[in-house]
């Protein structure tokens, strides 16, 4: 600052209202991409986890190597890897896909860990009655091991799909439109990055109590039959 | 334009791959302080403080961290603080870590029965006293494989730091990429590196969990 005193800041959060539009596509983007991401991503991590604890064996390998090697790099090198580095593969996909790829292969992977836990706490007499009953191994998954699982993990579950909501703020930096690229573009225009940035980390809260809420919900009506052990 | 042989590149990254590993060490050696005194706070019998505490958990947790970082390096700019990278990214990756340690430790301190609380409350302890002598130690070790668990995170939350410009092993990568247009070969060593600092701790936290559980693991 010239002059070296510190001058006073004031203040000034009116103005924002007329970034409105900007603020709006931009959650409608972030809602978009956890969409896809959590939808997606939970199918691509259900599919994991049933390779993991009954597949073919020589899937489980190449399954393993995917989930650690996701769980243990971070998510923006993911995002990096598949906008700037798979092009030179042959592979190239616009900034919505690329985040959209990006969020469900992280998600599969956790969400693989967390439903292979919730598979295996299944007890053994539960899958031996089922096939008892002449039921496929495939059968008994999906109607008797698969759906007590996801009641047992959901909360776990909400909370990763939450942390993936938070996390696509990072898809900004490839240019993805969403609620943090709308906060770098007001913030671009006006310079009043304190103001922008605390409105838009004020909404992202409400998103993931809303996220939470509407999870918790979702799952009481999933699994709201049979609740008892 | 300078030729880089693979090498280079993987020479480069691992130099400023000890950025990361001192930023991570510094999160989370700050953020299990702060984090303990969180947790004191969250637990406390008084209401105001464990308010307090639930709502910096729920702000934290709730929020991306890259905008943790963003308010981090631009409000203290504001109040005439210039802020370096290194600043901004140790003070949000502090708070960040600490929210999240108060939390997966608070569920270790409320597993330790109440039998405990009681029986050294009736020995006269108050309550700083029955945490450090009584709660804590026990909890401790419900607490090792999960809190090293987290540490992965950690890591992984630095890499974020190279957005608001502080030069650890992503920014590093994203440099070498713009000198080298070998996207493809830089981020997959980027990753390697990643996977190399974080894969370790990912196994010990297992093996922790597996061996601190053996007694509870037959029923």
């Amino acid at each position: 600052m010239p002059g070296g005193m510190a001058m006073a800041y004031v203040f000034e959060f009116t103005w924002i209202l007329q970034y409105a539009p900007v603020l709006l596509k931009g959650i409608a983007v972030t809602i978009a991409l956890t969409a896809v991401g959590a939808g997606a991503g939970l199918a691509l991590a259900t599919l994991c986890a049933w390779i993991r604890t009954q597949g073919p064996r020589w899937l489980r390998v190449p399954v393993v190597a995917y989930v650690e090697l996701i769980r243990n790099t971070p998510f923006l090198i993911q995002l990096f890897f598949i906008f700037f580095g798979l092009p030179s593969a042959g592979l190239r996909l616009g900034e919505m896909q690329a985040a959209m790829l990006a969020m469900v292969v992280n998600l599969g992977a956790y969400g693989a860990e967390i439903i292979r836990a919730g598979i295996e706490a299944t007890p053994r007499g539960q899958v031996e009655a089922g096939l008892s009953l002449a039921m496929s191994r495939l059968q008994v998954f999906r109607h008797v091991v698969l759906g007590p699982a996801m009641r047992r993990i959901w909360p776990a579950l909400s909370s990763q799909v939450v942390i993936v909501m938070l996390g696509s703020s990072v898809v900004s930096q490839i240019a993805a439109e969403d609620l943090t690229f709308a906060a770098n573009f007001i913030q671009s225009r006006n310079f009043r990055s304190f103001e922008v940035y605390f409105v838009v980390i004020l909404l992202y809260l409400a998103l993931a109590v809303i996220l939470r809420q509407a999870l918790r919900l979702a799952g009481e009506r999933l699994f709201s039959r049979g609740r008892a052990q | 334009m300078i030729e880089f042989s693979t090498w280079d590149i993987l020479r480069n990254l691992l130099l400023a791959a000890r950025w990361t590993v001192l930023l991570s060490a510094v999160a989370f050696l700050g953020g299990g302080l702060a984090g303990l005194l969180v947790l004191v706070m969250r637990t406390a019998r008084r209401p105001l403080p464990r308010r307090f505490a639930l709502g910096f958990i729920e702000l934290f947790q709730g929020t991306p961290l890259l905008m943790q970082l963003f308010l981090a390096f631009f409000a203290l700019s504001l109040v005439g603080i210039n802020m370096p990278p290194w600043l901004a990214a140790g003070l949000a990756l502090v708070l960040w870590t600490a929210a999240f340690l108060a939390e997966i430790w608070r569920g270790c301190v409320e597993a330790i029965p109440r039998g405990q609380w009681e029986a050294s409350a009736s020995l006269g302890m108050g309550y700083l006293e029955q945490m450090r002598h009584v709660i804590l130690p026990q909890a401790l070790r419900i607490a090792v494989p999960p809190t090293v668990g987290f540490s992965v995170q950690v890591v992984k939350g630095t890499a974020l730091t190279s957005i608001i410009g502080f030069v650890e092993l992503s920014k590093a990568g994203t440099m070498i990429t713009n000198a080298t247009f070998q996207p493809f070969t830089v981020y997959a060593l980027v990753a390697l590196l990643y996977f190399v600092l974080c894969w370790p701790l990912s196994v010990a936290s297992r093996f922790l969990e597996r061996r601190l559980n053996a007694p509870h693991r037959h029923h």
